[in-house]
């Protein structure tokens, strides 16, 4: 079909095949004036499909908190840019590769992380950490164990392979996801703040050059696979599934960092969604100048490639560039060098168009504004809708002692330990790894060579988070509630939250009360961003994760970044023998707790629906200020965010490594067993309240006096002894090394 | 103390292992290019971990066929010091300058934690005299194909000549060795090629400093 007609005017039907609407076709001939060709129409439907184009998420997008002080480089660039002082920057972003990789799980996560890698390292950066967001179906879906073990390879076969640290990142398990997983990939590079690349071309005449491997068939037209919704053939679509290769991917990396060295290069792009499509417009649109290409001079893997299919191809592990006039041979020298491809493939033209040629023909003309300006934004209805369900005592499980309580929420997938998990990736290659999400609340990672004399060193500290009950239940405060807890979890490791990447995980926007979750959520973080002085910088969304009309939960991730001035403040979350434990945050009048959209609702109650933990911004970012003002007067030993699963699971969490137990001080209300107290026994134990932090300590007095005059709530939960048992007095007694042994081995027992 | 890092394409442990040995002996090491084919006057040849040619045909195969190997081989023949570390180890025995051969983890499945090795009491060698034997280091590993394989009567050569370097703990084997096998000498003692990473346990941030003895040990028994 394609070869045929492939200059030859496109007709509707074919539009439309693209994923373009018959509204946006008709949009298209009028602004460029004639019927576009085939080729033309593919790459008008790449810009303008969801995944290019933000068309659902645009309008919202905008109004996100992006600047700062500290802000070299906001959204719209391959990724985000935070100064961290000394000439030194951060470059991170998040990006989704959930379609790709519910369709082949070890390729689809292998290249998700790949591509994530280029848009760090095309910036000037070296990567230095990875983290991953991922989300299955439920355990008993027997395509869960499948696709589990085939993305957890993939990530590893990339990351470990091209050797940055995978340190860090959530996995997660809910039926909604069942026929469409999430695997979202964070990429943190290190840069020299003086040798920062952008991707706006320049100069007229000057080359553009294509490095990196050859292009192939696969992945042609992603970028709208990843745009519209899995139906049952979804099998057929495996082609445009792309392959990675994490050697080339290594030897790219290598390859560009070493030219970034020289001044031969002006700027650069990777070819990631819609391949050199979006990268060659992208390039020439924002260095507001036209792009000629020689489709002719363009590596091959495969013969006789269309115009079409080499444009909207997307194979991995390439890259555009201009460089100076002349500079090609010196550059060439180091692709060589590294057994990489390197083609001067056209030259920047005054003409703000793209104009490709083949075999001395043009086949593709267009103006580059209409492209990328006049790509539609929709304004589309939406309604919030949220969930006012209150538990009350008849909600609560009444059979069940304390002790099977925490013992079934320790073992749920969802709270268990993922160590089986992270330890299939390499988390220590390259030799600044911290800590890897198991010592602290954050991923720590050393800025390397950053130590100087007696002084040991800064560190970079980051944290992903989504509690999608929470955003299903009430997008706002849901909202806020995920951006809260990626800072607290910053907070709690002693680093300062910088700035954010979102990856904005939905179903399809075209339902309102789906708009109404993405509308929702970015408000909330918008607001959350705001008050905690902590900018989106970069993002990603991933709309129509939707199979047969059912939507996944929403899921918009959050990952952020911290920095840690020196990395001997930093605090691990692992109490030690005979330190006293203070809940910091906790209003001790209000002992009742907020059991609603809680992880105990989830394993013991019908749903999940209900009200969403309701949370103060303001007195959050008071409750940072005193955390860190504790730890600069080396006040905590240790720390922990209460989040899933309330205050029990998480203490708990916090005496396992050293076997520890502790006799738990309860609130007068709660003191002595009785069945109308339960409510409040089961809220105050596993309640998930906001802006509440544990800590040990072994100061409690000064922290007293420090809470008193900060005018902070405390609430001392008791001292820990090495009797690893964890005593609530008149109810019940908690073995720790059973809860070991259930945090440890629920993971392996149902996936080896 | 002269130490050079060999770099194939898809090393990515050269830079650890540089900055390991130059915080150690206070010395710049120097790294080689795999198509170089003239490195003389090394104490210490290192050939880091990474995924050299991407692991594609076999792990170590395509970097055993490098210009450089040659010049490898000639250190080797001279009596020279090489340490091949995981993917460095695979090259040393598809060179056959090691015995053996390293085969997937039994688990099937890249595998990275801390773990203990226990030093063995070997043949005269710089990689393990100055350790009492039976001495645990407590360094981290992460690979693929770590699994050791050599056929019986190799093994006990093996055994019999005091070639086992390092051991893991019984019942905490991560990838199915053969008798344990983390880290195995060539017969003169000289070579030596081992699993875990010494390289990752040697800063103040690391979990454990074991790999900082492991290097101070080296450079000492090198320079005495």
């Amino acid at each position: 079909m394609m070869k045929k007609n492939i200059n030859n005017e496109c007709t509707l039907d074919q539009a439309m095949e693209m994923g373009l609407t018959e509204e946006e076709f008709k949009l298209i001939c009028k602004k460029i004036g004639k019927t576009p060709n085939f080729t033309e129409t593919g790459i008008c439907s790449a810009m303008f499909s969801e995944h290019c184009s933000y068309k659902s998420s645009k309008k919202w997008l905008k109004t996100l908190p992006t600047s700062g002080d500290y802000v070299i480089q906001g959204p719209g660039e391959n990724a985000g840019i935070i100064d961290i002082g000394d000439n030194q920057a951060i470059v991170f972003k998040i990006e989704s590769h959930n379609h790709p990789s519910f369709i082949d799980p070890y390729q689809g996560a292998a290249t998700g992380v790949g591509g994530i890698l280029r848009d760090v390292f095309t910036m000037g950066a070296r990567p230095i950490a990875l983290m991953n967001v991922l989300r299955f179906g439920e355990i008993s879906n027997p395509l869960t164990n499948h696709l589990l073990s085939g993305v957890v390879k993939g990530i590893g076969g990339y990351g470990n392979c091209i050797g940055i640290p995978t340190i860090g990142g959530e996995t997660n398990f809910n039926q909604s996801y069942n026929s469409n997983i999430l695997v979202n990939a964070m990429a943190i590079g290190l840069v020299k703040k003086n040798k920062i690349f952008y991707s706006a071309a320049s100069g007229i005449g000057n080359p553009v050059i294509y490095v990196g491997a050859k292009t192939g068939r696969d992945g042609i037209h992603g970028a709208t696979m990843a745009s519209a919704e899995f139906s049952d053939d979804t099998e057929s679509q495996k082609p445009t599934v792309q392959v990675g290769d994490p050697f080339t991917g290594k030897l790219l990396l290598e390859a560009c960092l070493e030219l970034m060295k020289t001044d031969l290069i002006l700027s650069i792009q990777d070819m990631g969604a819609a391949g050199l499509t979006s990268s060659s417009v992208e390039m020439a649109s924002k260095g507001n100048v036209g792009i000629k290409i020689d489709l002719d001079e363009i590596p091959l893997r495969e013969k006789n490639m269309s115009s079409y299919e080499i444009m909207l191809s997307e194979s991995q592990e390439r890259m555009l560039m201009i460089l100076k006039k002349g500079a090609e041979d010196d550059a060439k020298k180091i692709f060589k060098k590294w057994d990489l491809d390197f083609a001067v493939i056209g030259k920047i033209i005054n003409e703000k168009k793209i104009i490709l040629k083949k075999e001395n023909k043009i086949v593709c003309n267009l103006p580059l504004d209409f492209l990328v300006n006049d790509s539609p934004e929709l304004s589309r209805e939406y309604v919030i809708e949220t969930s006012s369900k209150i538990l009350d005592n008849k909600n609560i499980i009444k059979k069940e002692s304390i002790k099977s309580i925490i013992y079934k929420i320790i073992k749920n997938e969802n709270f268990a330990s993922k160590k089986w998990i992270y330890e299939q990736y390499d988390s220590s290659v390259m030799g600044d790894t911290i800590s890897i999400g198991n010592k602290s609340d954050a991923s720590i990672v050393k800025v390397h060579n950053s130590e100087k004399g007696e002084f040991k060193g800064k560190a970079v500290a980051i944290s992903t988070d989504c509690n999608s009950k929470y955003i299903l239940n009430d997008p706002i405060e849901g909202g806020k509630i995920t951006v809260a807890e990626a800072a607290r979890n910053l907070i709690v490791s002693g680093a300062k939250p910088l700035a954010v990447t979102n990856n904005l995980n939905f179903g399809n926007p075209e339902k309102k009360e789906i708009m109404g979750q993405i509308v929702g959520s970015i408000k909330g973080i918008k607001e959350a961003c705001e008050e905690l002085y902590t900018p989106v910088v970069s993002g990603n969304v991933s709309l129509y994760n939707e199979t047969n009309g059912k939507s996944i939960l929403p899921t918009p991730v959050i990952g952020m970044v911290g920095v840690i001035d020196d990395i001997e403040k930093i605090i691990f979350m692992n109490a030690k023998n005979n330190e006293t434990l203070f809940i910091v945050g906790q209003d001790e009048n209000k002992f009742d707790g907020f059991l609603q959209s809680s992880l105990y609702q989830e394993i013991f109650c019908d749903d999940f629906l209900g009200q969403v933990p309701p949370i103060n911004l303001k007195k959050e970012k008071q409750l940072y200020d005193f955390i860190t003002k504790l730890n600069d007067n080396n006040i905590i030993n240790s720390a922990h965010d209460i989040s899933d699963g309330g205050l029990l699971p998480c203490m708990i969490e916090m005496l396992l490594l050293y076997k520890l137990g502790i006799n738990i001080n309860l609130p007068p209300r709660i003191k002595t067993p009785n069945k109308e107290n339960l409510l409040f026994l089961h809220g105050w134990l596993f309640g998930e309240d906001q802006s509440r932090i544990i800590i040990s300590t072994n100061k409690p007095d000064e922290l007293m006096e420090f809470s008193k005059s900060e005018n902070i709530k405390i609430y001392c939960i008791g001292k820990t002894n090495n009797t690893g048992v964890v005593e609530i007095p008149k109810y019940d007694s908690i073995c720790i090394n059973k809860c070991l042994d259930l945090y440890n081995n629920t993971i392996p027992n149902l996936f080896s | 103390m002269r130490v050079a890092i060999v770099v194939f394409p898809g090393s990515n442990c050269d830079r650890d292992i540089f900055e390991a040995i130059k915080f150690i002996s206070k010395k710049l090491p120097k790294f080689i290019w795999h198509k170089e084919t003239n490195i003389e006057n090394f104490d210490l040849i290192v050939i880091p971990g990474g995924f050299t040619f991407g692991d594609y045909l076999r792990c170590g195969a395509l970097a055993s066929n490098s210009p450089v190997i040659k010049s490898i081989r000639d250190h080797a023949s001279r009596g020279g010091a090489i340490l091949g570390i995981c993917n460095g180890f695979q090259i040393l025995t598809e060179t056959k300058l090691l015995p053996g051969t390293l085969i997937k983890n039994s688990v099937l499945k890249f595998l990275c934690h801390d773990l203990n090795v226990i030093v063995q009491n070997t043949l005269p060698s710089p990689f393990t005299w100055g350790f009492k034997p039976n001495t645990k280091l407590n360094i981290p590993i992460a690979h693929n194909e770590g699994n050791y394989y050599v056929n019986g009567n190799e093994l006990k050569k093996l055994i019999f000549n005091g070639q086992i370097a390092f051991k893991y703990e019984e019942n905490f084997n991560p990838n199915g060795s053969v008798e344990n096998i983390a880290g195995v000498l060539s017969e003169n003692g000289r070579i030596l090629g081992m699993m875990p990473h010494p390289e990752r346990s040697v800063f103040s941030h690391h979990n454990s400093l074991d790999g900082r003895l492991f290097f101070q040990n080296l450079i000492e028994q090198l320079l005495s």
